[in-house]
């Protein structure tokens, strides 16, 4: 993992530095994780911005049945109906990424409105806002989206329709902790110096509060991402996904029902799981580095970061004698 | 007192919510139920009668009246225990039809989630309390399998493990040519042998989260001033990392463990239908796609009320593990 990167870069971005302004401080560090993370990531959403128009039609159907990766022009073999597993995924990737990204944007933003204004108003608004929260947070989501999901017709099931239901089922516990961090910001001694001093209620939240909750919010972001693609694929492996849409799911779903396991026809359904898995891992290692802002306390790779300060490895072991723990 | 009391009225807000989600559902949604189930018995070749319209329509609540009066029995019906007659195994009730999988899904997740939170907590107290090691680099890889999809792991699984080495059986709860369900050596041997792959998925698939979030809590709790007092005093670093490191970074992955655990019969739905485990999963998909809404409902309600459950249990425990939850 550390291989693409070679030491002697990272050493400046790593170390401290008192000039960074204040954009580049709220900014991860360029730790080998994040830079392994968003390229992986940039290049998954490059490929499902251009991967579709590039390849053929994904349902155009043959007489090739099951044929392995490599063999007739087809890099990735074919279906039972002889689709091209390669245009599959292409188009899949971008329909799974539509989802995980509209329903990443509409968690965040109720997560936000219950979360944080919530708290900063404070009072009844406050009580109530948070016993809705906790209410949502206990009734359990993915049966609840089995459920809508299947008594919405398979006509009327749309893109739109499923990132709706999802987001709905996932905002609550992102609410929770940004209700508990804007709370403890809400009482500190600069935001009541700004009230004072007649600073309007829009503005302390935006320009007092908001950006202390960035890196929060970004880190749940990222999460909503994962679950929603995650949670889609779920729901179309179950054939209750977006009528008229490609994803990753949708494929898992047809290689299921044509019994591509029992067919040995292995190439159908491990590459679909596999971008949604290195997808996933993309934005895992990206919230990581997200962690570690919030938290400075998780820096850690504490053995190569010694290394980085140039100590020989003599030195890097009394270090962690002394530091007894 | 303050403290419980305002928890209790939290529950019942939340069951009261839980029921009359599962009352609104089939009111708001486009679609009649009523119609899909006629249609499905027209084409079943039965005899549809008005009586017959209004009978389905009374099972699922909805039979005439208004709003506030189909409710009102809706409730009733619940108070007496009654969710309806299922369309799976007609004419069964829904009670006994969730009853008898219930158990399967109980045993099945409950003990991979057990099993996943023992192994995850004690691997993230020693990543956490060796930072930098071999085993803190591992927990990138622990993660990744979280994001990898659960049924398309289990899906890997079966292929490596029951068709390419036949080690474990693909489908099923226990084997039905020879064994009969019931507390013998013999059946909950093979049970055990049919669990393994699904359980084996659950764990992997859980296990990074426990990890990195005791990991984390044990880096910040490790770097508390009363550490550096437990150091200085010249304990013993192994009651340093035991009694006073881990024991307070575990509560947060505690509370998890109440959530999860509350997830127990909702979480494996589509693993369960992988593996056609016999459990409450693969009984909410076969209402689904069966249009059996009386069973989905149903189904449904269990999951909501073993959450809320759970979650009581481990919210009076909470309160008594860690005493600073109930200050305010």
């Amino acid at each position: 993992m550390t291989t693409t990167v070679s030491m002697g870069e990272a050493v400046p971005e790593v170390a401290p530095t008192a000039k960074r302004s204040s954009i580049a401080a709220l900014l991860p560090s360029l730790s080998p994780k994040l830079i392994v993370g968003l390229s992986i990531g940039a290049a998954i959403v490059l490929w499902a911005i251009i991967g579709p128009f590039v390849v053929g039609d994904p349902n155009a159907i043959s007489t090739l049945a099951f044929a392995p990766p490599g063999t007739h022009g087809h890099i990735l073999g074919t279906s039972q109906t002889g689709q091209d597993v390669w245009s599959q995924i292409a188009w899949g990737t971008r329909g799974s990424l539509i989802i995980g990204f509209a329903v990443g944007v509409m968690a965040t933003v109720l997560s936000a409105l219950f979360g944080v204004l919530g708290a900063y108003i404070g009072g009844a608004v406050d009580e109530g806002f948070a016993l809705f929260t906790n209410i949502v947070l206990v009734i359990p989501g993915l049966p609840l989206v089995i459920v809508i999901g299947n008594y919405v017709p398979q006509s009327q099931r749309g893109l739109f329709l499923v990132a709706v239901v999802l987001a709905i089922t996932s905002w609550a516990g992102s609410a929770r902790v940004l209700r508990a961090v804007t709370l403890s910001i809400r009482n500190r001694d600069y935001v009541a110096a700004s009230r004072v001093s007649g600073e309007r209620t829009w503005r302390i939240l935006i320009v007092e509060i908001l950006p202390n909750l960035i890196p929060v919010m970004a880190s749940q972001f990222v999460f909503a991402i994962i679950f929603a693609i995650l949670g889609e694929a779920g729901l179309s492996f179950l054939g209750l996904g977006a009528s008229g849409t490609f994803t990753l799911g949708t494929i898992l779903f047809q290689a299921n029902q044509a019994l591509a396991l029992t067919q040995g026809a292995w190439w159908w359904f491990i590459p679909p799981g596999l971008m949604i898995a290195l997808f996933g891992c993309a934005l895992s290692l990206i919230n990581f580095s997200i962690d570690e802002i919030i938290n400075p306390k998780l820096r850690s790779s504490t053995r190569s970061q010694r290394k980085k300060w140039g100590l020989t490895p003599a030195q890097i072991r009394q270090l962690e004698q002394e530091n007894l723990k | 007192m303050r403290f419980y009391l305002q928890k209790i009225g939290f529950y019942v807000v939340a069951i009261w919510a839980a029921i009359t989600i599962n009352f609104v559902i089939p009111r708001l949604m486009p679609g009649n139920p009523v119609d899909v189930i006629i249609s499905k018995m027209g084409a079943a070749g039965q005899t549809v009668t008005p009586q017959t319209r209004h009978a389905i329509e009374v099972a699922l609540g909805g039979g005439g009246g208004t709003w506030w009066q189909q409710y009102g029995d809706y409730i009733v019906n619940l108070l007496h225990g009654d969710l309806g007659t299922s369309l799976v195994d007609y004419p069964e009730k829904v009670s006994t039809v969730i009853g008898q999988a219930l158990p399967w899904t109980i045993a099945l997740v409950g003990l991979a989630t057990v099993i996943s939170f023992i192994i995850g907590v004690g691997l993230g107290m020693f990543a956490g309390w060796r930072r930098g090691s071999w085993l803190d680099n591992l927990i990138p890889v622990t993660t990744m399998f979280q994001a990898v999809p659960y049924f398309w792991l289990a899906l890997i699984l079966v292929l490596l493990l029951s068709r390419v080495v036949q080690w474990f059986p693909y489908a099923g709860g226990y084997d039905v040519a020879t064994t009969a369900p019931g507390f013998s050596l013999q059946f909950i041997g093979s049970a055990v042998h049919y669990g393994f792959l699904p359980a084996l998925t659950i764990v992997l698939s859980s296990i990074g989260g426990w990890m990195l979030g005791m990991r984390n809590m044990m880096v910040a709790t490790l770097s508390e001033d009363y550490i550096v007092t437990a150091e200085a005093k010249g304990l013993r670093p192994s009651r340093v990392r035991m009694t006073y490191a881990a024991r307070n970074a575990v509560l947060p992955s505690l509370s998890g463990f109440a959530i999860s655990l509350g997830f127990v019969v909702a979480g494996s739905i589509v693993t369960e239908q992988v593996f056609s485990y016999p459990g409450v999963g693969q009984l909410l998909f076969a209402a689904v796609s069966n249009n059996d809404y009386a069973l989905m409902q149903g189904v449904f309600l269990v999951i909501s009320l073993s959450v809320l459950a759970a979650n009581l249990v481990v919210d009076v425990l909470y309160g008594l593990i860690d005493p600073r939850t109930r200050a305010r």
